[in-house]
């Protein structure tokens, strides 16, 4: 009896407190939210037409398409961005020879160590290196950049919520602000040296557009249109972000498929193991 | 400890004869899961989620320790090491992915069993001891959780980290100080890092430890049952193994096939993108939430927005802070109570009409609220509705609880078990739901009923 009594007045004491010190005085002074100035442009990311290959419980890796995003990467993003944890032996992975991937770290200079004086030099890339950094720290990166610092983009599109389509939005997303949206945030404004974007969380971004079209010359002919370019290294930095994703869908079918088999062995035995322990259904 | 009925553990060979002389494991197991173990033959599936949290604990057990071979706690090298486990250890992957969400699996097992005990009282004497190391249990499973989400070192594990520590700089004279050594400085660092990743690998164990006194104690009254009226004789019960292993084996393939939809389809949901993002102590996340798991406790921390003070003077008697923090342990200690907070003499909410609306209609969607709220950025309308609802949480079990066991007039039980399950013969002589009255059956909860039904064997 004690135990409920001081049960019940804890309780109410304690509920009596929350009531009327914080949620009467709340609903007095009820204000719905405040939305920050840049609300009215935030959008929902856009997909590519027909989604990525990857996506999807079957998806597979579009091997071509992983291999042009590599070639924006690397001759668009890596001029600031840095991809830290993927090694260029991991290129093999995106159809590659291993001949061709060793050219191709050749092709990169990484930092090294002089061997005869001992001094921080830079050589040519071994497969077994990671892609370099382009700043040698954060405080040069952001020297470079307006004081903003290029993310790394090794594990962009996980991230970001909705990586992947946030990748591919974000690089198109350098448009005017609608005038509609300007009229119910007449106060917002774009600083100068950052620019609109409007997949960007607070819309202001610090970097600049970056793809324009036939920046680049696409190895296997490809047409670099904007749109390709964006769906190409969001496909590419997805890849970078979880090498082992189409591995990991297609071994999930495999325990998938165990399990219900199993499963299905085990829900028999346990019907016959009960069957005489059961309400007998009438006849 | 079991019903006189029970099977006897009989070693067949020579071999199994001298163990069972020396030291007697093998009987140990039979009578704990095996035919030595009989089990009330109505358990429903609700039964079925405490196997299924001693499996994910062998999981989460099983993947850490080998995560742990791979992983580094320092506060430079653990994000990259986490990284190379999903790039480079074989199947790390895998092992990453079942372990972040084996600890939601866990969670998800855990809160089944605990509801399971709430609605059909299971905490009621003789069972409280269980019900009592249960909560321990959960206890331990929040702080083991909370250290492993802080391994990986990025954004949400850091800045998580910061708050959960800081409540308690809540408590007064000894908060600040006592924050400072649990956490090894003023933020969390390198020697946070390195403690949790001790603890976290520890934990584990010591919840094993107290899941072994969980079903030793279990064990003394055996398994309650979805009509609360105890077992009478052996026609209630059916031996642990074969009948209960084959339904927790199937039940557990099923759980198995989900869990993996998860693991292999969908492995970040359940997760925050924020922490595939290193750690940066100079940088605030927009908004830090816990993991789902925490959301209805620290929607409860955060519904106390302001000061107790003396209206009108300014004199403030409790910081809101403080208030947070003690009702969000609170709201886990309250269960400490409640095998005598609920006096009703009926153990199954299925024979409790009232207290069955107050539990669906009530306390379900109260903690459904707080778990969304939990989730939710402190403003209008979340922070109203975590009031509303954290208010009705603490009425639920130490105000309406205590009064409606009161004043409740139970259903009619069913005699027995047996008859609950096979219905009874026409024509023997008993009303349609059992001819006793509640009171007449339930009476002797406390100390075990006077026919002898729930007498140990020795």
């Amino acid at each position: 009896m004690t135990i409920r009594l001081a049960g019940i007045i804890f309780g109410l004491v304690l509920t009596g407190i929350l009531v009327l010190w914080a949620m009467i005085p709340g609903i007095i002074n009820y204000a719905s939210p405040e939305h920050p100035d840049y609300y009215a442009f935030q959008e929902d990311n856009i997909q590519p037409a027909g989604g990525f290959a990857f996506d999807g419980p079957l998806g597979k890796w579009d091997y071509a398409q992983l291999q042009r995003g590599y070639q924006v990467y690397k001759q668009v993003c890596s001029a600031c961005h840095s991809m830290k944890y993927v090694a260029f032996r991991n290129l093999e992975q995106l159809g590659y020879t291993e001949a061709e991937v060793r050219a191709e770290a050749a092709s990169w200079n990484v930092p090294g160590i002089d061997p005869d004086t001992g001094e921080t030099t830079t050589r040519p890339g071994e497969p077994t290196d990671y892609f370099p950094s382009p700043y040698p720290n954060e405080t040069a990166a952001r020297a470079a950049n307006n004081n903003a610092y290029p993310p790394d983009l090794s594990l962009i599109t996980k991230a970001r919520p909705d990586g992947s389509h946030y990748v591919y939005s974000l690089l198109q997303g350098y448009t005017e602000p609608d005038p509609e949206d300007l009229k119910k945030s007449p106060n917002f404004e774009t600083p100068p040296g950052l620019y609109f974007n409007e997949y960007f969380y607070n819309i202001n971004i610090a970097m600049p557009p970056q793809l324009y079209p036939d920046l680049i010359t696409y190895a296997d002919g490809t047409e670099a249109t904007q749109e390709q370019m964006a769906q190409d290294v969001a496909a590419f930095l997805t890849w970078t972000a979880e090498p082992s994703l189409v591995a990991r869908k297609q071994t999930g079918w495999f325990v998938i498929g165990f399990l219900a088999f199993a499963t299905a062995l085990a829900f028999l035995s346990y019907k016959q193991i009960w069957a005489g322990k059961k309400k007998k259904k009438k006849a | 400890m079991s019903f006189a009925w029970a099977k006897q553990y009989e070693p067949k060979s020579d071999f199994t004869k001298w163990v069972d002389e020396k030291l007697p494991i093998p009987r140990m197991v039979y009578n704990a899961i095996g035919g030595g173990y009989p089990v009330p033959r109505n358990l429903n599936y609700m039964w079925n989620f405490g196997v299924l949290a001693g499996f994910f604990l062998m999981v989460q057990i099983i993947t850490g320790v080998v995560l742990a071979m791979h992983y580094t706690s320092g506060v430079d090298s653990a994000f990259g090491s986490i990284e190379h486990i999903m790039r480079n250890v074989n199947y790390g992957w895998m092992l990453r992915y079942a372990h972040a969400n084996g600890a939601s699996f866990f969670f998800i097992v855990i809160y089944m069993h605990i509801f399971r005990g709430l609605f059909y009282s299971s905490y009621k004497a003789p069972r409280e001891m269980i019900w009592l190391l249960g909560v321990v249990i959960f206890l331990l499973m929040m702080a083991t959780a909370f250290m492993g989400y802080v391994l990986p070192w990025g954004q949400m594990s850091f800045w998580g980290a910061k708050v959960i520590t800081g409540l308690f700089g809540a408590i007064p004279f000894v908060g600040e100080p006592l924050q400072i050594w649990l956490v090894g400085g003023y933020a969390p660092n390198a020697a946070t890092l390195s403690r949790f990743f001790s603890l976290h690998f520890l934990l584990p164990f010591v919840i094993a430890g107290v899941v072994i006194l969980h079903i030793w104690a279990l064990h003394i009254p055996g398994s309650s049952n979805p009509t609360g009226v105890e077992v009478k004789a052996e026609s209630d019960t059916v031996p642990f193994h074969p009948y209960y292993t084959a339904k927790d084996g199937w039940f557990l393939g099923l759980v198995l096939i989900i869990f993996s939809l998860f693991v292999f389809f969908a492995p970040n949901v359940l997760g925050h993108p924020d922490n595939y993002i290193e750690a940066n102590p100079l940088s605030t996340p927009a908004h830090i939430v816990p993991e789902w798991y925490f959301l209805p406790f620290y929607a409860i921390l955060r519904a106390f927005t302001a000061d107790l003070t003396i209206p009108f003077t300014g004199i403030v008697l409790v910081e809101a802070k403080l208030l947070g923090v003690i009702a969000m342990f609170g709201s886990i200690l309250v269960w400490f109570f409640l095998p005598w907070l609920d006096k009703s003499p009926v153990r199954s909410g299925s024979y409790r009409p009232l207290f069955a609306r107050f539990f669906w209609f009530g306390f379900i969607p109260c903690f459904a609220v707080l778990m969304y709220v939990g989730g939710a950025p402190a403003e209008e309308p979340y922070v109203l509705l975590s009031q509303v609802a954290t208010a009705y949480y603490f009425l639920h079990f130490l105000v309406i609880l205590p009064i409606v066991s009161q004043i409740e007039k139970p259903k009619p039980l069913p005699f027995s078990i047996t008859q609950a399950v096979l219905g009874h013969k026409e024509g023997d002589g008993t009303s349609d739901g059992g001819g006793d009255t509640p009171g007449k059956v339930v009476k002797p909860l406390p100390g075990g009923s006077p026919d002898g039904s729930l007498q140990p064997a020795e």
